[in-house]
């Protein structure tokens, strides 16, 4: 009996094999692309957000502080953040969209942290703010800790403002703020109110640092009769 | 740039799809050919069979094989029943006796030797032109002769015929699932026997011409896989071997995990010495869909299904790690805390979508096996259940083999 081979089914059922694979990996691609443009996307209303609370800024010099809106304070920057953490751990490592985006979003960060710290000096608002340096090296087991102690915080009180910053990213204004605030190399590294807090902090070591932390918290879950009393007070 | 085990596992992966695919393509080429016979079959010609069926320690199932074999839908005279008895520990032997006197019976007994021996035994007394194996724990459907000796009478080609072996009246969870994943090997059978692809003769009833072994000799010890052996021999002298999927012959599975184990320990270890055997066979254009697909398949599924079960392993263990390491950070309520749904975090990759299409052609595959046993095309619970613990399973006694094939350590029959 002599053997025929189908050569020409081979060929075929490769030519569907590949094209299954291709489509899978387009269909990958398509999602990706959508998810970098989602948070080109947040990234452009963070900017927005910022732009337009600066034009508030400004104009607070001839407004008083009660016409500030503190709902246009731009609360996305927050939720970016768990989305710049997972795409960096989810995504290529040498990524370069998410490397730009990462670096756009630190900018905004420092942009909005300096505005709202002038708000709040000039206002009082009860703003408190976290700049965290880490590093997304997957050894550094305490910043992945931190991140959850940070997400965390940032759920139960969100007049919570934390800033967080890759120690070793090449970034001019990175740089600038290790050299003002002297931060040390050795992440995950929290700075509050100027002070340096090296190592791992868990949710009741911050609390403690920012007292008024739980203070604000207990005024959230007052009921309002309850709350002009104490401002009265 | 991916990384080596990165692109070593893509190209596993992609060669195991274009099995599948293969698979399908060959069923979609065929689907017309693929004809169920519901009723009784008759042939012009009734050509007389030997069916040797070597037994060792099986009192508990031996009689109901012998009963089915008198209820075949064959001439009586026909057929000629060579028990053969290998040296039984139990009661084999005298439930044996019990049906001495029948017509056309036929009792040998002999030390102990393994099955092999105990078949050649048969085959040395056999006279008729076509010899059937017949396992003693296996019972056979009356239509079942009858249309295996029909392919051979319709191609002469033919050397060897083998049934769809089913899963016997399944008792617990671990034959259920074995029901499941023999409705699948039914189907891909099929479409290794339409590509003259099939690398074994199972015990369960195959049929052979005699000049198979009048040219080939008997059977051999083979690793203890001697039905796996005999179909590389074949295939090595291009004797072709087909498919009858409408030929049923029921057998009783292990009935717990750690049988299993053992029983395709010995199948994957004696596959692999097999193949070590008989490694001339590989890639050669002229011995056909066995050289450029079956072996090439079965060494590729062996080591996809390790590489799976590590790509698994280590997503739990990386989300065990995250959540110990959460629970660390926070406390038990890290635990337990949902975050808000978003489809950004929808993870969305190639091979996971792979994966899926895989997944989807198993279950397929499932489903028109059971279709061509049991005339229906309905989805089970057992199937998912069957592809869960497969994934869990399967890959541990793979790579026992694949460990015992290198230190050379053969495993117990039993």
């Amino acid at each position: 009996m002599i053997i025929q081979n189908d050569w020409k089914k081979y060929l075929i059922v490769f030519f569907i094999t590949a094209a299954l694979f291709l489509s899978a990996f387009y269909v990958t691609n398509y999602f990706y692309n959508n998810k970098i443009d989602q948070l080109k996307n947040i990234q452009d209303n963070i900017s927005i957000d910022i732009l337009s609370s600066e034009t508030q800024f400004s104009l607070l010099q001839e407004l008083s502080c009660k016409d500030v809106d503190n709902s246009i304070l731009s609360q996305e920057i927050n939720n970016i953040a768990d989305k710049i953490n997972y795409s960096e751990k989810n995504f290529a490592t040498d990524n370069t969209d998410v490397r730009y985006l990462k670096r756009y979003y630190f900018l905004l960060e420092i942009k909005d942290y300096l505005l709202m710290k002038k708000i709040s000096e000039r206002c009082g608002t009860k703003n408190s703010f976290i700049l965290y340096m880490y590093s997304p090296d997957p050894t550094c087991t305490d910043c992945v800790k931190q991140e959850y102690v940070l997400s965390t915080l940032r759920e139960k009180y969100p007049q919570l403002r934390i800033y967080s910053f890759d120690y070793n990213l090449n970034l001019s204004a990175i740089k600038a703020l290790i050299s003002i605030y002297k931060i040390p190399a050795s992440v995950p590294v929290m700075v509050i109110d100027g002070k340096n807090y090296t190592g791992f902090k868990t949710v009741e070591e911050v609390e403690n640092i920012i007292p008024k932390l739980k203070e604000s918290f207990k005024l959230q879950e007052m009921k309002p009769w309850e709350k002009n009393v104490q401002q009265s007070s | 740039m991916a990384s080596i085990p990165d692109l070593i596992f893509y190209i596993l992966i992609f060669l195991s799809v274009y099995v599948q695919v293969f698979f399908f393509v060959t069923f979609l080429e065929n689907r017309k050919r693929i004809v169920f016979k519901n009723g009784k079959t008759e042939l012009e010609f009734y050509p007389t069979v030997t069916i040797i069926v070597p037994c060792f320690n099986e009192e508990q199932t031996v009689s109901q094989t012998i009963n089915s074999l008198f209820d075949l839908n064959y001439p009586k005279e026909k057929v000629k029943i060579f028990l053969i008895d290998d040296g039984s520990t139990d009661n084999t032997l005298s439930l044996m006796k019990s049906f001495e006197g029948c017509f056309n019976v036929f009792i040998f007994h002999k030390e102990n030797g393994g099955k092999h021996t105990a078949i050649n035994l048969g085959l040395k007394n056999v006279e008729t032109e076509f010899i059937a194996c017949l396992d003693a724990d296996s019972f056979v459907h009356p239509q079942a002769l009858v249309r295996m000796m029909k392919c051979f009478l319709e191609n002469e080609d033919i050397m060897a015929v083998i049934p769809a072996t089913v899963i016997h009246n399944p008792k617990n969870f671990i034959q259920s699932i074995q029901k499941i994943e023999y409705f699948g090997a039914i189907f891909t059978k099929k479409m290794l026997g339409l590509s003259n692809g099939l690398h074994v003769t199972p015990g369960t009833l195959p049929i052979y011409k005699k000049e198979v072994f009048d040219k080939l000799g008997g059977f051999r010890k083979a690793h203890n896989v001697e039905d796996g052996e005999i179909a590389l021999r074949m295939h090595q002298h291009n004797l072709r071997i087909e498919y009858c999927h409408d030929a049923y012959v029921y057998t009783v599975p292990p009935d717990s995990l750690y049988k299993l184990y053992k029983q395709r320990l010995r199948w994957g270890y004696g596959f692999m010495k097999n193949l070590i055997d008989y490694k001339h066979l590989l890639f050669r254009p002229k011995f056909g869909a066995l050289s450029l697909l079956t072996l090439p398949s079965g060494i590729i599924s062996m080591f996809s299904m390790v590489l799976l079960f590590i790509f698994f392993i280590s997503t739990f263990i990386n989300f065990f790690i995250e959540k110990i390491v959460k629970v660390q950070a926070v406390g038990l309520n890290g635990m337990f805390h949902l975050q808000k749904f978003d489809w950004f975090y929808f993870d969305i990759r190639g091979i996971s979508l792979i994966l899926v299409v895989c997944s989807i052609l198993a279950v397929f595959t499932i489903l028109v096996g059971r279709k061509m046993v049991e005339d229906r095309f309905q989805p089970s619970f057992y199937i998912i259940l069957y592809i869960i613990t497969y994934t869990v399973i399967a890959p541990v006694w793979f790579l026992k083999a694949i460990y015992n094939v290198i230190v050379s350590e053969r495993p117990n029959w039993r």
